[in-house]
């Protein structure tokens, strides 16, 4: 097991997992536009917008595994730099709307009308012009994670405290998000979006767009965590996430490290968040309950933890097994199943499905030279190759 | 009670003279007056009401409210006139005999609505000498609050024949109330209505104070502003404690909520996403046990809440043993991945309970003795909310005390503190953790016994619980039994000091955010353990 071939196998895994992610960003919405519809292989368009959802979840993993699977963060509330990227871009959507809403007001939402406010608040100026909504969704989770991290790691609260303090954090950002005086909507939240840049949202030709977005956006993220987790900055966060004092005691600032990962973790998740809000057409309170943000780090966990691959395939696999278990008879059975699903991840499949599979064939790889070289020679070493 | 007694004993013999020798014989103005309600007139009604009212008769109150409920009967044919009661049964209203029965033609007394007003007033007045105590003092409070002049003869007449403390401080203060707005009233007699006003010192006492106008004589009207001072200062006090109460309840409610996960994450190291579900069960155990007792043995409703704690503590124990035994062992040293299978857990008990008992609210209901309030100066104490702060002490007290003399507490902290040193002296420590973990979660569930009294019981209910516990237990120090109760009791006082100022929401996310700042400057809380223990 060198490290070598390590890294080829690795790099095999994620060539193929990156032109899949390429292909089905091009093909589905080839197939959902050009193709006529009743078609046997074209995607109808709900479908697009569903898998964008996934896509998008897969980002949210991504992130997730970047900072549990190799610096041992458990944060369980990125569900809130999430759900933060896909505020800063519903603002960016609402502005958008002008006069089409309900009460025709060509500067406030219509809920701000609604809640007889007189002028914008300050922190929704600039949300009419793109590129600033495209800056604050990657600065406003940024900057949260950058002060709670800095907060956090600074003063070594690590492992489970970590974890309680990111889901209060969360809650705490539910609580908020949910009142009306907030400016942020109230507990409806932000929907009936009507352009992005001018295109329609509900348009097949937008979603299949965003659909390529949200593909683009898991590929670009996927090569930002494969750049960081390679370089000499990842081995230093495997090394803080194995043996987090002995690392310090070594002379590497723990503390920046993580902090440094935390921040791009919460970037990324932010990203994700934006691109997802377009295409489900709402975002709400409800994307801040800790529940949320648990179900994420599931994803990674069933996918595997500290393989990029198997965190955004995670993502993937669980959210279409509950779209298909919850859209049937077994609706009720859902909760049993992903329950179920944590306990038997965490107590039989602890690397996650990609995990064991490179460790299935790391072993089998190992297995092959010994069996040539035992079969070279006599039948002595048979005891241990069952071994 | 021996006055009491000899009233009623008095009043008893009286109406038995009443009864025996002088209603036969003589049709006097009182029974001439019931006779005009059958006349069908209302100048002869309101005549009517007039006279019964001021009778002194102890039958004017049936005959007036009945009269008010349309259950006064009368029959334009022989002109007598009946008070059906609200129980059925019909009396005689001139003579207060019981009869068989309302005949046929009898019909009810009509009103309009200037007749209303007359009953109203009279009624008022009556009641202020009605023989039900509470009557009285309701009867008392809406004059305090109305201060109608007209009102003052009926007091002063109530005033002299009270007996009971505190009806006749509520009439005192009635009467200051009606002097204090009279305007031919003396300078004097405003002075002592302010001082007694003063002396009432609530918050009704301080609008009346506030709303007397400025006709008064400038004597009058400084007495009442240095009293709406005096009042003021009082209320803030008072308000203050109130605050505390509020805090120190709570700050008991949190306290069980995270008195179980104080064992198993602040003692094992557990961590428990499925601590809430253990609180959960308790509720519903409790809901069971009251269902069984509500269609088995009515009688012992009172007792429903002592049956459920032992339940549910083996139920959710048991429960907790089953989970330990089957999921928990395995995952000792890895507690990220204890916290997602827990939380699993907790999914898979929730949708459990659901399906078993539905999505929506059990009722649960308040044993007698946990029903009602009392008051304590100018704060209402509710009975629940103190039961349930004795019960938190109490259990408090049990666990402490089982830790620290019982075979078993010693064991579990032996566990604790050296796991290998203590296999090698013969502790089964699997079976300890089995049993600490079961310890913990049979707690959790006692306080689900607790909690079914004041919250929903409802598949969530756990839910709400479990940020709120880990923060208690983060906040006060893990694997410290006080720096939970500090914890909570600080919390629950913090929160409930913020609430007035900053609404509730706003409250509970300060106290998130300072609790999230507290943990940046203490790591490991306010009762850290220290040494080589905390770093393992």
């Amino acid at each position: 097991m060198t490290p070598h071939m390590l890294t080829r196998s690795l790099d095999r895994g994620a060539t193929i997992f990156l032109l899949a992610v390429a292909a089905l960003g091009v093909l589905i919405p080839l197939s959902n536009l050009l193709l006529p519809a009743g078609s046997f292989f074209q995607v109808p368009t709900y479908l697009v917008a569903l898998w964008g959802k996934y896509v998008c979840y897969a980002i949210l993993a991504l992130s997730i595994d970047l900072i549990w699977g190799y610096c041992g963060i458990l944060s369980l509330g990125h569900g809130a730099f999430f759900a933060l990227g896909g505020y800063a871009m519903g603002m960016y959507l609402m502005r958008q709307i002008g006069t089409r809403g309900v009460y025709g007001n060509p500067i406030l939402p219509d809920f701000m009308v609604f809640l007889n406010y007189s002028k914008l608040p300050w922190y929704w100026h600039g949300f009419d012009m793109f590129w600033f909504a495209a800056l604050m969704v990657l600065f406003a989770p940024g900057l949260l994670a950058f002060c709670f991290g800095w907060l956090a790691f600074r003063s070594r609260v690590t492992g489970v405290y970590l974890s309680i303090i990111t889901q209060a954090m969360t809650y705490a950002l539910l609580l908020a998000f949910f009142r009306n005086d907030f400016g942020f909507g109230g507990n409806n939240g932000m929907t009936d979006f009507k352009d992005i840049l001018g295109f329609n949202v509900q348009a097949e030709g937008t979603r299949g767009a965003l659909f390529m977005l949200s593909c683009l956006g898991l590929i670009v993220s996927f090569l930002i965590c494969r750049a960081v987790v390679s370089s000499k900055l990842g081995k230093v966060l495997i090394a803080i996430r194995d043996a987090e004092s002995r690392s310090r005691f070594l002379g590497y600032r723990v503390e920046s490290y993580k902090l440094f990962v935390f921040t791009l973790s919460a970037c990324m998740a932010g990203v994700a968040g934006a691109l997802y809000v377009p295409q489900v057409g709402i975002i709400n309170p409800s994307e801040f309950a800790p529940g949320n943000s648990i179900e994420a780090v599931i994803w990674v966990a069933v996918g595997g933890r500290g393989t990029l691959v198997g965190a955004a395939l995670g993502a993937i696999v669980v959210n279409y097994a509950k779209t298909f278990f919850t859209s049937g008879v077994l609706a009720p059975y859902w909760l049993f199943m992903l329950g179920a699903l944590f306990i038997l991840v965490t107590l039989l499949l602890p690397k996650g499905i990609v995990g064991t599979f490179n460790a299935w064939r790391e072993a089998s790889r190992e297995k092959r030279p010994v069996a040539a070289s035992a079969a070279a020679e006599d039948g002595v070493t048979e005891p241990k190759m069952a071994e | 009670m021996p006055t009491n007694l000899s009233a009623r004993l008095c009043t008893f013999v009286l109406s038995l003279f009443l009864i025996a020798f002088a209603l036969p014989a003589f049709a006097g103005p009182f029974e001439d007056a019931v006779a005009k309600f059958a006349n069908d007139d209302y100048s002869d009604t309101d005549e009517a009401i007039g006279v019964v009212a001021s009778s002194g008769n102890k039958l004017a109150f049936p005959i007036i409210s009945a009269l008010q409920d349309g259950r006064l009967m009368a029959d334009p044919d022989s002109k007598k006139v009946y008070v059906t009661g609200t129980d059925g049964k019909s009396i005689d209203a001139a003579t207060g005999e019981p009869v068989a029965s309302v005949p046929d033609s009898a019909s009810a007394v009509r009103l309009n609505n200037r007749l209303r007003r007359s009953v109203d007033a009279a009624l008022g007045s009556l009641t202020l000498q009605s023989p039900d105590l509470g009557a009285r003092l309701q009867a008392a409070q809406s004059v305090f609050k109305s201060h109608e002049e007209t009102a003052l003869e009926p007091v002063e007449g109530a005033l002299a024949k009270e007996t009971n403390k505190s009806v006749k401080t509520a009439l005192g203060d009635a009467r200051a109330a009606i002097l204090l707005f009279k305007s031919d009233a003396t300078e004097v007699q405003k002075l002592e209505a302010v001082a007694t006003i003063k002396a009432r010192g609530d918050q009704e006492a301080l609008a009346l104070l506030s709303d007397i106008g400025t006709d008064q004589p400038p004597s009058v009207a400084k007495a009442a502003a240095s009293a709406i001072s005096s009042i003021q200062s009082s209320l803030a006090v008072w308000s203050s404690v109130q605050n505390a109460w509020y805090g120190l309840s709570l700050g008991s409610v949190l306290l069980l909520a995270a008195i179980g996960l104080a064992i198993t994450f602040g003692v094992m190291g557990v961590i428990n996403m499925a601590h809430g579900e253990m609180v959960m069960i308790g509720a519903y155990t409790t809901f069971v046990v009251q269902e069984v007792i509500r269609t088995r043995y009515p009688a012992l409703f009172d007792y429903s809440l002592l049956i459920a704690v032992p339940l549910a503590f083996l139920v959710a124990g048991a429960i907790g043993v089953l989970i330990e035994r089957s999921i928990i062992r395995f995952l000792y040293g890895r507690p990220l991945e204890t916290l997602l299978a827990t939380w699993g857990l907790s999914l898979v008990l929730q949708q459990a309970v659901r399906t078993m008992f539905g999505p929506t609210n059990r009722e649960v209901g308040n044993p007698s003795w946990m029903s009602g309030a009392f008051d304590l100066g100018q704060i209402t104490i509710t009975y629940n909310r103190l039961w349930i702060l004795v019960f938190t002490l109490a259990v408090f007290m049990i666990l402490l005390a089982m830790l620290r003399y019982t075979a078993l507490g010693l064991e579990m902290r032996a566990v604790t503190q050296n796991r290998r040193m203590a296999a090698s002296m013969g502790i089964a420590t699997s079976r300890v953790d089995a049993l600490t973990f079961g310890l913990g979660s049979g707690i959790a569930g006692i306080a689900g016994v607790a909690l079914s009294q004041i919250d929903n019981v409802s598949p969530n209910l756990g839910q709400s619980y479990i940020i709120d516990s880990f923060m208690v237990v983060v906040f006060g120090g893990v694997g410290n039994l006080w720096g939970t109760l500090v914890g909570a009791f600080t919390l629950g006082i913090a929160n409930k000091f913020l609430e007035p100022v900053a609404g509730a929401v706003l409250g509970k996310i300060a106290i998130l955010v300072l609790i999230i700042l507290f943990i940046q400057k203490r790591p490991r809380g306010l009762f850290a353990l220290k040494g080589r223990a905390v770093e393992a």
